[in-house]
């Protein structure tokens, strides 16, 4: 064990001027660089076509639309959360954190804000893409917003949590997806199970949403407290 | 120091195991829905409780570890989940076997508990190439800690949503609910769950114990400044 | 549902039944006779590490010149 057993009693800059600077700098490098989010959109739109020819379907509803547009997500997220880490590794900007005097917890926040972000605007570009591929109507975007929005909360959180730790190993692009993939189960059992109703044939049906919205927040929710808990162990060194 | 209790713990172990086959064979009665096939659920469920209560044991080491930074509690921590992803192991194929002679297939996912444990499985068999590819060492037990406790969180909400998931359509396949079963059920089921229970004590025991000997050893090589095993000119003699 | 019959002597049926629920406690033998086979294998090489180190002891002590009975007698208690 080093000497630096944990954050500083009281830190000397505040955790919400921490966490609007560490956020404002990912947001603003992704911005000028664009590294992740245009491979993530592009992977998602082909993931369509090929759905579009392995299903041989042109046009999805219900379970089909909800399998399809959510794992294509899921998928994607991947490729941005692998890389949420990275710059900081590079750099060597882990060192400039656990110096300075301020609450770990709020690179977790603003990492996990950032990626949220990215997850946001991904599904800004694509979702309607999805729409206009495979959907007959626009009626259930509304809701489906709604339901992605708290799946992108809890995918945040999971993969803030456990890009943290990818990124110092071995296997760094390997290691992220094999674990993550298993800890996103619940959050896209719940995820597909409002979207599905929503993108039925009939029109938007709202099967068991409230149960549904109540699942996804209970894990992110979990999540979110369980990265808050451990973050500041993952950065001694 | 791990072995202390090892002698009386294993027998203890041997006596309800036997005690538990017993009971499952010569006086737990026939089931009327599933015959005899029902035997296997004496086997199969008290694994899966057991196991899960290991994955949720190596959660709570874990929490321990990263308060008090001892390494020992890592040690418990990875040696819990190492023994329940074994059970787990067991608990999937007898399950399957159970799937196979109801319902004539190796797998359904219609049984949501089956199904839930088969991703708590896939989720804890990611912790060995997950820990294994952190190469300092301290860093990989602290970061193993914040695997098992964020999984630990995982198991509830997983076996939450799968059940959630089921269709109403359709039926649940193994309808054992605990509280129908009559008392000379329960009693075989009880004892059968604390024989698993006491086999997982045991057997975790033992892996720690032989952990600690192998670590002694590598620091006794140490100490003494002796070369690594193989090169040792033999002087003493041999113990056959 | 369940069934309150009681049976004195486990039904051996030699049909389809049996043979699952044979199948699944063989399973389960196995799977502990396979753990005990490697943890065998494994005190097995804790117990030649030791040797190993043990001769070392005392072919060093050999080498210094003393001869180290107690040392010996200390080793073979191992």
């Amino acid at each position: 064990m080093t000497a630096e057993a944990g954050p500083p009693a009281t830190p000397v800059v505040p955790s919400t001027v921490a966490f609007r600077a560490i956020l404002g700098k990912d947001l603003r490098a992704e911005l000028r660089t664009l590294q992740s989010l245009p491979a993530m959109a592009l992977f998602a739109v082909t993931t369509f076509v090929i759905f579009r020819f392995g299903l041989d379907r042109t046009s999805l509803s219900g379970d089909l639309a909800a399998g399809v547009l959510w794992a294509t997500l899921l998928f994607a997220a991947i490729l941005g959360i692998n890389r949420l880490f990275v710059a900081e590794r590079e750099e060597g900007g882990f060192d400039a954190i656990r110096l300075a005097p301020i609450d770990r917890t709020a690179l977790f926040a603003a990492k996990a804000a950032a990626l949220l972000a990215y997850l946001v605007v991904l599904e800004l570009v694509v979702v309607p893409v999805f729409a206009i591929f495979f959907l007959d109507s626009a009626a259930a975007l509304a809701p489906l917003a709604l339901v992605l929005l708290l799946a992108d909360l809890g995918l945040a959180a999971t993969g803030t949590l456990i890009s943290s730790m990818a990124v110092n190993s071995r296997a760094r692009d390997l290691l992220a997806p094999l674990v993550l993939l298993p800890l996103a189960v619940p959050l896209s059992i719940a995820a597909t199970g409002a979207i599905e109703p929503l993108l039925a044939l009939g029109g938007p049906g709202y099967h068991r949403f409230g149960t549904w919205l109540a699942v996804l927040g209970l894990y992110d929710l979990v999540f979110l407290l369980v990265g808050y808990a451990v973050f500041d162990f993952l950065l001694e060194d | 120091m791990y072995g202390k209790g090892l002698r009386p713990l294993s027998i203890a172990t041997v006596a309800a195991l036997v005690v538990s086959l017993s009971l499952v064979f010569f006086y737990a009665p026939l089931d009327a829905d599933q015959g005899f096939i029902q035997k296997i659920f004496y086997l199969h469920v008290p694994l899966a409780i057991t196991a899960l209560i290991g994955f949720v044991i190596g959660g709570v080491f874990a929490i321990l570890h990263l308060r008090s930074g001892d390494s020992r509690w890592d040690a418990y921590s990875y040696v819990s989940i190492h023994m329940s992803v074994i059970f787990g192991v067991a608990v999937l194929i007898t399950g399957s076997i159970w799937a196979k002679a109801s319902w004539g297939h190796w797998w359904v996912w219609d049984e949501p508990t089956l199904v839930s444990f088969l991703i708590v499985f896939l989720m804890y068999a990611t912790y060995y190439p997950f820990r294994y590819a952190i190469e300092d060492r301290e860093r990989q037990a602290r970061y193993a800690s914040v695997f098992a406790i964020t999984t630990g969180a995982f198991v509830p909400l997983n076996f939450i949503a799968v059940r959630m998931a089921q269709s109403l359509v359709h039926p649940r396949v193994f309808a054992t609910t605990n509280g129908g079963l009559p008392g000379s059920m329960m009693l075989t089921f009880l004892v059968s769950l604390l024989a698993m229970g006491l086999l997982w004590v045991t057997l975790v025991k033992f892996e720690l114990t032989a952990k600690s000997a192998s670590g002694q050893i590598k620091r006794l090589r140490r100490a003494l400044d002796a070369p690594p095993s193989g090169s040792t000119p033999r002087v003493a003699p041999e113990v056959s | 549902m369940l069934s309150l019959l009681p049976i004195a002597t486990p039904a051996l049926p030699l049909d389809e039944a049996g043979r699952y629920v044979a199948g699944a406690y063989v399973v389960f033998l196995a799977l502990i006779v396979i753990y005990v086979a490697i943890m065998a294998a494994k005190l097995q090489r804790i117990e030649r590490e030791l040797r190993e180190l043990a001769g070392f002891v005392e072919h060093r002590a050999n080498g210094d010149g003393r001869a180290a009975p107690e040392k010996e007698r200390a080793t073979s208690d191992v």
